[in-house]
């Protein structure tokens, strides 16, 4: 078994994330629609916005978003290091035990148990068993890593790599808690103090789960399938160090103009001003990658998803910058800009990354050299793409209308009084609610395609047991 | 303020990683790396995986400088090192009051010859209504409606009735000082079965359906213990805020189990004072809204008469 690689694991986690991918989108979709028409809950308290939402976070962050990296990072780090994993017992309680984590918070969101912190929903007992799995995870990949056969670490393996240390970090300091019950805890934070550990952990959820985790993604599978040698190691290098140690002083920016001091504020700021040019040189050493296969844009969809993802990543980092400057962040602040912007980088930048990586991975899990149908990857890519652009358009527009509306006066020769009431602001809102649900189920369509394409590639087919090259090593 | 050495954590931990990326971006430059004739590191992974090793592009080092540039800049005229403050002295505080007095400047210019207008001319004013009617959406709606129509606990402003007063400045003093209106809890010393007697009393003064004999019974305990704020007849007291109970407006409702709770349990309605929210100009601005809300429903009776 030694000569071959653990690819079990990779197909369990594969398939993971098209499942929690559906799952977690039509959630969204779900609760999309309920803000267009709220009488959607049906007065159902599990099926309430305030429950359904921390479920699509967490079901597409952390159960599409985690089974894709985990999975390709156990992928990836075999292929790279030229060995089978660690230990496949270990491999196999990575899998379930991050599959009982997802059915936990199936479970307990819906029910109200909540330790009410954005991203971090989920309650201590769960908290303990995510850590368990997580330091599993950890010992899996660097422990693979450690006996590799190939001197040089491969650039992905450095992302997945961040990513997993400083999730563990993040999650821990985070999810400090007293106990009070099973179900209850609270934070050992209190006041502004809570705020900035909150959006500490928040925003490097983003910079290392959503972006160093899918970069490492992007490093393997982008060379691999177009075949061409990735363009600057030394763009690698610099935009790693500088991205990993930006990203930690940015989180302030989510907190403009509240009780935290100033100084914190101006650092997060200035921070993800500077963390600009580190995430571009993901993006441009993926475009350059690429560019010496235009010729495939025109016939691969799975290269034209490439291309969106990237282009995607590179307006939201634009974005995400743009909006950590105080006087824009007061106009974009609790608006529906800031929802345009996460499902630019969610839909556009993680998911694409996800999706067009799998189309390459599954005809290899089984030993094909594409999946059974090309013409409906071309379809999902366009459903997607054009589902994203509707979707983060009217957010965007939404979003703008919103802080203009809270904002004016009504100045001399008036009285000073705001313009127009908030009630005025939502229900000049709801036509593009109503856009954003079309977006939504644009994109979910599109995982359906891909579900339905992934089952025609693998139903009745044997996986592909993969030998380890003896030249791995040279 | 941070003690000195969070204070210098801080600064040497954030200049530190600063200067940590421009190290890297001239490392980056001088560096040679080894490279093969095909131009790749020589590097090769998982069989096919190379790497070239191209200069990083100048324009992407040209936004990456000045990024680190507009930092450095931004942190030496604002506040962001430690306990320092910045050349410009700048404060969030301070950038809102500074706006906030702005806006006020401006809108004293309109809003002071409102103080010579008589209660009168503010409240067929068509101006100062219209900027009532703002504030009112703004400060007053989600709790007594976007049409004054009120809700459970909350008055409703729009009809004739009345908790606290209904003159102009009655009602200036309302929304500038707030009220509490409390209701005591009686279960305690009325019990069960007088609790029930004493609703079933209330349904009668308010001429709704009720049992004969309970409410006979309840008649003595209402003129113990709740003649005293809402009267003998049961028309209320506005000085205290007790709700008159004779006419078709409940406050918390008339149903049988609703009154069992709100003598039972009592109430206690806040209405929170808003000298600090509003200027004494806008309070009477609102006022003058309130009062024409109040007066709508005839209005509209004589149109629909009119019709």
């Amino acid at each position: 078994m030694q000569n071959y690689y653990n690819d079990k694991v990779v197909r369990q986690f594969t398939f993971a994330t098209i499942f929690w991918g559906i799952v977690g989108m039509l959630v969204g979709v779900v609760i999309a629609a309920q803000l267009w028409i709220p009488a959607l809950n049906f007065d159902v308290p599990w099926l309430t916005y305030s429950r359904l939402r921390p479920l699509h976070t967490n079901a597409v962050i952390f159960a599409f978003g985690g089974s894709a990296l985990i999975g390709t990072s156990l992928y990836v780090v075999q292929r790279t290091c030229g060995v089978r994993l660690l230990s496949d017992k270990l491999a196999a309680f990575v899998f379930w035990g991050w599959q009982t984590v997802i059915v936990l918070a199936v479970i307990t969101l819906p029910l109200g148990m909540t330790q009410s912190k954005e991203y971090a929903e989920l309650e201590w007992p769960i908290d303990v068993l995510i850590t368990l799995v997580w330091v599993v995870y950890a010992i899996l990949f660097f422990g693979t890593i450690g006996k590799r056969t190939v001197k040089h670490v491969y650039v992905a393996n450095w992302f997945y790599g961040a990513f997993i240390i400083t999730i563990a970090l993040l999650h821990i300091v985070n999810n400090l808690v007293i106990p009070v019950s099973l179900t209850k805890s609270y934070s050992i934070y209190s006041g502004s103090v809570d705020a900035m550990v909150q959006w500490w952990y928040g925003h490097n959820a983003v910079g290392f789960f959503l972006t160093a985790g899918f970069l490492g993604m992007m490093y393997y599978f982008i060379p691999k399938h177009v075949g061409r040698p990735v363009y600057s190691y030394r763009l690698s290098i610099v935009h790693f160090w500088a991205l990993i140690s930006i990203y930690m002083w940015a989180g302030p920016h989510h907190l403009h103009y509240t009780a935290l001091p100033d100084w914190i504020q101006s650092l997060g700021m200035v921070f993800s001003i500077i963390l600009l040019a580190p995430s571009w040189g993901g993006m441009i050493n993926g475009i350059m990658t690429l560019s010496g296969a235009w010729d495939r844009l025109y016939k691969d969809p799975i290269v034209k998803m490439m291309v969106v993802a990237l282009s995607f990543y590179g307006m939201s980092t634009f974005e995400g910058p743009l909006m950590a400057i105080k006087t824009v962040n007061a106009l974009s602040h609790y608006t529906d800009w800031t929802i345009g912007h996460v499902h630019s980088g969610a839909l556009g930048w993680v998911a694409m990354m996800t999706i067009s990586s799998l189309y390459v991975l599954i005809p290899r899990l089984y030993g094909f050299k594409e999946m059974y149908s090309t013409s409906l990857i071309n379809v999902h890519f366009w459903l997607a793409t054009i589902g994203i652009l509707v979707y983060v358009v009217s957010m965007w527009i939404a979003g703008v209308m919103q802080g203009l509306m809270w904002r004016t006066f009504n100045t001399l020769p008036e009285d000073g009084t705001l313009k127009y009431t908030f009630i005025e602001s939502i229900a000049a809102t709801k036509p593009y609610y109503a856009f954003r649900l079309l977006g939504g189920i644009m994109f979910l369509t599109g995982m359906f395609i891909m579900a339905y394409n992934v089952y025609k590639t693998v139903n009745k087919k044997k996986p592909a047991n993969v030998l380890i090259p003896q030249a791995a090593g040279a | 303020m941070l003690d000195s050495f969070w204070h210098w954590f801080v600064i040497i931990g954030s200049i530190a990683n600063i200067l940590a990326c421009w190290w890297l971006l001239r490392w980056s430059a001088k560096t040679k790396v080894n490279q093969t004739s095909n131009n790749t590191t020589g590097h090769v992974w998982d069989e096919d995986l190379q790497e070239l090793n191209n200069p990083l592009p100048r324009w992407w080092l040209g936004l990456f400088y000045i990024s680190i540039v507009f930092a450095l800049a931004y942190l030496f005229f604002y506040p962001g090192l430690g306990n320092y403050k910045g050349s410009l002295g700048w404060t969030q505080v301070s950038q809102l009051e500074e706006n906030i007095a702005a806006a006020e400047s401006e809108i004293a210019e309109t809003q002071k010859f409102w103080n010579d207008y008589s209660n009168e001319d503010l409240a067929t004013n068509r101006s100062v209504l219209e900027t009532g009617k703002r504030i009112f959406a703004n400060n007053c709606a989600m709790c007594h409606g976007s049409g004054g129509q009120g809700a459970t606990g909350y008055p409703n402003l729009a009809d004739a009735d009345w908790q606290w007063g209904q003159n102009f400045d009655q009602l200036v003093d309302i929304i500038t000082n707030g009220r509490t209106a409390a209701m005591m809890p009686w279960i305690a010393s009325l019990g069960e079965d007088g609790v029930k007697e004493v609703s079933a009393y209330v349904r009668k003064l308010g001429g709704l359906e009720h049992d004969a004999t309970t409410a006979e019974a309840g008649m003595a305990h209402y003129n113990k213990t709740c003649i005293g704020c809402h009267g003998p007849t049961g028309n209320g007291l506005q000085a205290l805020g007790a709700p008159n109970l004779t006419d078709k407006y409940w406050l918390y409702g008339s149903d049988d189990e609703t009154l069992y709770e709100t003598i039972a349990k009592g109430r206690r309605g806040q209405m929170p004072a808003h000298k600090d929210l509003l200027n004494k100009y806008r309070i009477r601005a609102v006022t003058a809204y309130v009062m024409s809300l109040s007066k709508k429903p005839e209005t509209d009776q004589a149109n629909a008469k009119s019709n």
